[in-house]
């Protein structure tokens, strides 16, 4: 820990455990003790009992398992987003691949007859597809991560439209839409597990595998791992695969929580994810971020919209509010990381 | 200052991507050159979205009156953005169409552009959303006041006149979602025992609307239905209701007579749908634009009537 390396330094932040930088040496007070996504953890409880005094509705059990069916596909793709971010890159295609893995799944299963699981199969392989490329894009052609999946977004958006003609389709079995609708034990919502075991497993990625612990590294500073020898190419393209493969796998919740495939799906949800990954903590800068932060960070989108639903509140004024608590939340976590750099 | 060069070559390539998308639209359909002696019509018909299903029907009516008449119609899609249409119904001017048939994204916004074809001395038509302004030869369609009035009245009969319900909104500031707000606020006027306890907006959208009727349901056990502005978010509440183990307990009505919520109507778990007839829209826009370009006279108002799709009729539209 003497001269830490800043793949070490970086995989620090990585598993939560302090702040960047090797300030942790000295006095280690409490709150530097405490991992990285404690700020907006503690948001999320102050949300939650202001919510449960306001809304005799919210503290239910129905209630709390309804919120986390609603966040399941937006926290599925944010794993994938934590990735990228970390990386230091940007993934804007993920909404439009989410309603193209959707699109080929509807129109292979319904109109071509397809096996329903063979097409969630290839419905994943063009997601994954799509990732791949914007990573080659990225790599290969040295685009700007913004810029190459801008134009995946575009591209995946209208191919999606084009394979449907722009009409939604359904009519799926019963057992393909159990993935989300299905309520294990009456109670818990399939496509919940189905997200918690895959933030499980981001989880122990980040934690224990070195290409995990790597990707830090190339987030905070890209040059210096690739000259220490770590395969950048490589890890660019597989980190934006996955986050297509995942986008996938929302696509497919999402054409079974609706029994309907749609054009549309999705629309927007690369901001959400972006807006999930950097309240729980997650530097654009790259380098930075937690899968927990990131899990918070979707917990606290999924609150408060299901809490201004139960309030009441207009449309507009729940705009406002989203905005407010994304940029606050930032500002909160801007302000630590500071403090903690200086002492 | 390497960031804001970022930011500037992203803005530049996503406009690059709009303009490309824009010239793209009309060039494949346009009438070519050889075959456009001074007998031929060509119609002009800027459509405002293709997003959208209820666009989609509207668009086969137009095909469907095209190919029967053999005229040229080149068709724009304003992907749901007044600009692109200003620029699309410019691009109609320099070709010289005959007559130009409007789907306006926004009723104001589209006035200069009537302008600018009332100069060039095109006559107008105005489907399903009318012109604020400018010299308009027909409108044709239903307006979303009407469709929404159809709406609330079809639902509170469904539920007795009396309970508690809650109201699905569409895109915030959009002019369907004002209207048919507008409906649903005039038949409310004559029902006093019907309360709203909740108006909260899914854009429109299946996955949104089983989200928000999920919130409302938990808010307000006793519900009696979800009064919803298009047939997406009813569809999205059924989900929400089949969900909570409410089925038949708790009724909800859509607009737009998609195909999904027909079968939904069929099913019993649609009250009903307010169908607006988009693919008749579409094809006596057509229809009525050739009758202006042979010289002939058409009335100035054409309503489209909507049909209330529920289960006493929903065979003949399966």
């Amino acid at each position: 820990m003497t001269h830490p390396t800043p793949a070490a330094s970086a995989a620090q932040g990585a598993a939560g455990a302090a702040a960047p930088s090797g300030a942790a040496r000295q006095a280690p007070t409490l709150r530097r003790r405490l991992p990285a996504s404690t700020g907006p953890f503690v948001a999320l409880v102050l949300l939650c009992v202001v919510l449960s005094i306001m809304s005799p509705s919210f503290l239910s059990w129905t209630n709390i398992f309804n919120i986390g069916q609603q966040v399941a596909i937006l926290a599925v793709i944010a794993i994938g987003g934590t990735a990228v971010i970390v990386l230091g890159g940007i993934d804007l295609s993920v909404g439009a691949v989410l309603g193209l893995s959707g699109a080929v799944l509807g129109f292979l299963f319904v109109n071509t007859g397809l096996d329903i699981w063979a097409a969630c199969l290839v419905a994943l392989a063009v997601a994954a597809a799509a990732g791949a490329i914007n990573g080659i894009m990225i790599e290969y052609g040295r685009l700007p991560a913004f810029i190459a999946t801008l134009a995946m977004m575009s591209v995946a958006r209208g191919l999606a439209l084009v394979v449907l003609g722009g009409k939604p389709l359904s009519g799926y079995p019963d057992s393909f839409r159990n993935l989300s609708v299905h309520y294990v034990g009456g109670w818990v919502p399939m496509s919940l597990i189905i997200a918690v075991l895959l933030f499980l497993i981001a989880w122990a990625y980040f934690r224990w595998r070195p290409s995990g612990r790597a990707l830090f590294a190339m987030g905070a500073n890209y040059e210096v791992a690739r000259l220490s020898g770590l395969p950048v190419r490589r890890l660019t393209i597989g980190v934006y695969t996955v986050a297509g493969l995942l986008a996938g796998v929302g696509g497919i919740l999402m054409t079974a929580r609706l029994g309907s495939a749609q054009p549309t799906a999705g629309t927007g949800y690369e901001l959400d994810v972006i807006a999930a990954v950097v309240i729980g903590g997650a530097s654009l800068a790259g380098g930075y971020g937690s899968i927990a932060g990131t899990a918070v960070g979707v917990m606290i989108i999924g609150v408060l919209r299901n809490g201004l639903n139960l309030l009441n509140v207009s449309s507009f004024w729940q705009q406002v509010i989203i905005g407010v608590v994304i940029a606050t939340a930032v500002l909160v976590e801007n302000l630590r990381q500071r403090r903690a750099a200086r002492a | 200052m390497k960031r804001l060069s970022v930011i500037t070559a992203a803005v530049v390539a996503a406009s690059a991507l709009a303009l490309s998308g824009c010239s793209e639209g009309p060039a494949s359909t346009e009438p070519t050159a050889a075959t456009g002696g001074d007998d031929t019509i060509t119609i002009g018909f800027s459509i405002s979205t293709l997003q959208n299903p209820f666009f989609v029907s509207m668009e086969e009516g137009i095909d469907e009156a095209a190919a029967a008449s053999g005229i040229e119609v080149t068709l724009a899609d304003a992907n749901d953005d007044p600009l692109k249409q200003a620029n699309d119904i410019l691009n109609f001017i320099s070709s010289g169409v005959d007559v130009a048939v409007l789907n306006p994204t926004d009723g104001d916004a589209i006035v200069s552009s009537v302008e600018a074809l009332n100069e060039a001395g095109i006559p107008v038509i105005t489907v399903d959303r009318r012109a604020e302004g400018g010299d308009v030869l027909a409108h044709i369609g239903t307006d979303n006041v009407t469709a929404g009035e159809a709406t609330a009245k079809a639902f509170f009969e469904a539920i007795g006149g009396k309970g508690k319900i809650a109201i699905l909104e569409g895109v915030p500031g959009a002019s369907s979602s004002i209207d048919r707000g507008t409906g649903f606020e005039n038949v409310l006027a004559d029902y006093p025992e019907i309360e709203v306890v909740a108006t909260q907006t899914a854009n429109y959208q299946r996955s949104e609307g089983l989200t928000v009727a999920q919130n409302i349901l938990q808010a307000t056990p006793d519900l009696a239905g979800f009064l919803s502005m298009n047939d997406e978010m009813a569809l999205g509440a059924i989900e929400a209701i089949r969900s909570a183990g409410k089925g038949g307990a708790v009724k909800v009505i859509g607009i737009d007579g998609g195909a999904d919520a027909v079968k939904a109507v069929e099913a019993g778990e649609l009250v009903a749908t307010i169908a607006q007839q988009s693919a008749l829209m579409g094809s006596m826009g057509i229809e009525q634009a050739i009758k202006v370009a042979k010289g002939e006279k058409i009335e100035k108002d054409q309503p489209v009537d909507v049909i209330v799709i529920d289960e006493s009729n929903v065979d003949e539209y399966l």
